[in-house]
């Protein structure tokens, strides 16, 4: 199957583009603030990505679905570090008393660096020997720290966006997350309550 | 023997009064260059034309209005301008949307002729002034001006306009008059943004009497020698250069003489964020960000050091008098 290798190169063309522009100096008026934006919207859209690979499979019954998983995760964490050096770079400047000073007074940048935190745990456990390691349940139920992260994403975003009262972007993505969170407990639901029968896993 | 008292005002340097350090090293580099001599008259001679070809190129969009020398102390920073592209595509003006390209985009529709101010309030003369009387109400000066977003950027803009205060003394204040609302354009027909809820339209701004009666204060009508772009606040707008740029409100058509404080728009909208005052302070933070560094926009590289932000905005000496014996963390 090509789908993979494809959707690697795929996903790493906002990379790709977000480079070309710092490099060649074409991220308009303010670069700072495009970079660290950009990469934080496309944080929250593979976290949207990553999130619709089982609904997608299950709705379509296309179990090799499965298979891109775990990249579109990594590469949610991807862009979550790369927001994150963007941010402690361009607007730190690496000093890190600044930023630890900045993380305890702000309650939107505490959120987004606890959601960092937590997707580092996911990224360090997505290898195979994790899973063996950690055994299925254990690390599937680490694994649904997932939503915990979407929600503090979001919040994240809507506390950024909140001084502004602008809140329609983040309405979107709350939206797509919230669907896709429902989803996955009315499946759960739908399963549980159906005949005894083995569970396909979520 | 000149005994010191402590209680002594005049032996002490008030805050208004300590030269800021980056006028005292621009004096020090001025002095430098004199002491060169012959190269220092070189370099003068260069200097000035480089000026003079600065404010000479005109970005050729909207009509001419060129500005004359002003004699307002600290009207003309010598500071590199702003490129008229990142001016006047980079900005926020919601009444065409939150993104800082849509006034650039949308603001072609605003109609800005015919236009007239209307002045009301505790006033003796309350009246409505049209655009073509206002522009000729005093002499256009050229202001070239740092200006400091409350989202931590900056640029530097030579503004074309005249103290408000030649406005306010025509229309003679009553002596109740103790702040100045200005009232912006809200047309949802031609603003697309007046139909979000971002605000309560239209947006207001409001400064205390002797704030609007500072000489820096400027009622502007062009930038960079011509009429302003929509985008920026045409065709007449407040610049009030040691406050936050959202205090300098667009496209006025209202100036209301009032006794009590008005009720600005970021104020209603988010009190603990946007303070009445919104004077530029290194030292009271953004609940959400630092206000102690600011980054120039076009000129300083993606990864240079952010610039230290100046008290007043680098106004200091201008107008720190105005808040004198004032809890500035309280008053923000």
């Amino acid at each position: 199957m090509t789908a993979k290798p494809l959707l690697f190169l795929a996903a790493l063309l906002p990379f790709a583009w977000l480079l070309w522009g710092a490099l060649t100096q074409n991220l308009g008026p303010n670069p700072a603030e495009a970079l660290i934006r950009s990469t934080g919207d496309w944080t929250l859209r593979f976290l949207c990505l990553v999130l619709a690979v089982t609904p997608l499979r299950v709705m379509s019954r296309t179990p090799a679905l499965a298979r891109l998983r775990r990249m579109l995760g990594l590469f949610v964490y991807f862009y979550a570090v790369l927001h994150m050096l963007c941010y402690a770079w361009l607007d730190m400047e690496f000093v890190v008393a600044d930023i630890v000073r900045d993380i305890v007074k702000r309650p939107f940048i505490l959120v987004g660096f606890l959601s960092l935190v937590l997707l580092t745990a996911l990224a360090a456990t997505s290898f195979n020997r994790a899973i063996r390691f950690l055994g299925a349940r254990r690390w599937q139920w680490l694994h649904r720290l997932v939503y915990l992260v979407a929600g503090l994403a979001v919040l994240h975003f809507f506390w950024m966006r909140a001084g502004k009262n602008d809140f329609a972007e983040v309405a979107v993505y709350g939206a797509i997350l919230a669907v896709l969170l429902a989803w996955r407990v009315l499946h759960a639901w739908r399963q549980r309550h159906a005949s005894v029968r083995p569970r396909a896993a979520t | 023997m000149i005994f010191h008292n402590r209680n002594h005002a005049f032996d002490h340097a008030v805050r208004s009064e300590i030269t800021p350090r980056q006028t005292y090293l621009d004096r020090r580099g001025l002095i430098r260059a004199m002491a060169g001599g012959v190269a220092g008259a070189a370099l003068a001679t260069w200097a000035t034309r480089d000026a003079m070809a600065q404010s000479a190129a005109r970005p050729g969009k909207l009509a001419a209005l060129p500005g004359a020398r002003s004699a307002v102390a600290g009207a003309v920073t010598m500071e590199k301008r702003t490129d008229y592209k990142d001016a006047s595509t980079y900005n926020n003006f919601y009444e065409f949307g939150t993104d800082k390209s849509d006034p650039a985009e949308k603001a072609h529709t605003l109609k800005t002729t015919p236009w007239a101010i209307e002045i009301e309030g505790l006033v003796k003369k309350p009246q409505k002034i049209a655009l073509e009387d206002l522009l000729k109400l005093a002499t256009q000066e050229e202001r070239i001006y740092r200006l400091r977003c409350v989202e931590g950027w900056s640029m530097v803009i030579p503004w074309v306009g005249y103290s408000l205060s030649q406005l306010i003394n025509k229309v003679e204040p009553l002596g109740s008059a103790k702040y100045v609302e200005f009232i912006t354009l809200a047309d949802p027909r031609t603003m697309p943004g007046v139909g979000s809820r971002v605000l309560d339209w239209p947006y207001v701004e409001g400064l205390r009497l002797d704030e609007a009666l500072h000489p820096l204060t400027l009622l502007s009508f062009g930038m960079y020698g011509e009429a302003l772009p929509n985008q920026n606040g045409a065709p007449v707008r407040l610049v009030v250069p040691w406050k936050y740029g959202f205090k300098s409100g667009k496209s006025l058509v209202k100036i209301r003489f009032t006794e009590k404080q008005p009720a600005t728009a970021w104020n209603r909208a988010a009190a603990s964020e946007y303070g009445f005052f919104s004077n530029v302070n290194p030292e009271v933070d953004h609940p959400r960000w630092s206000q102690a560094t600011e980054r120039r926009i076009g000129e300083d590289g993606l990864f240079a050091k952010k610039r230290t932000t100046l008290m007043f905005n680098g106004y200091e000496p201008q107008v720190g008098q105005l808040y004198a014996g004032m809890d500035l963390r309280k008053f923000y």
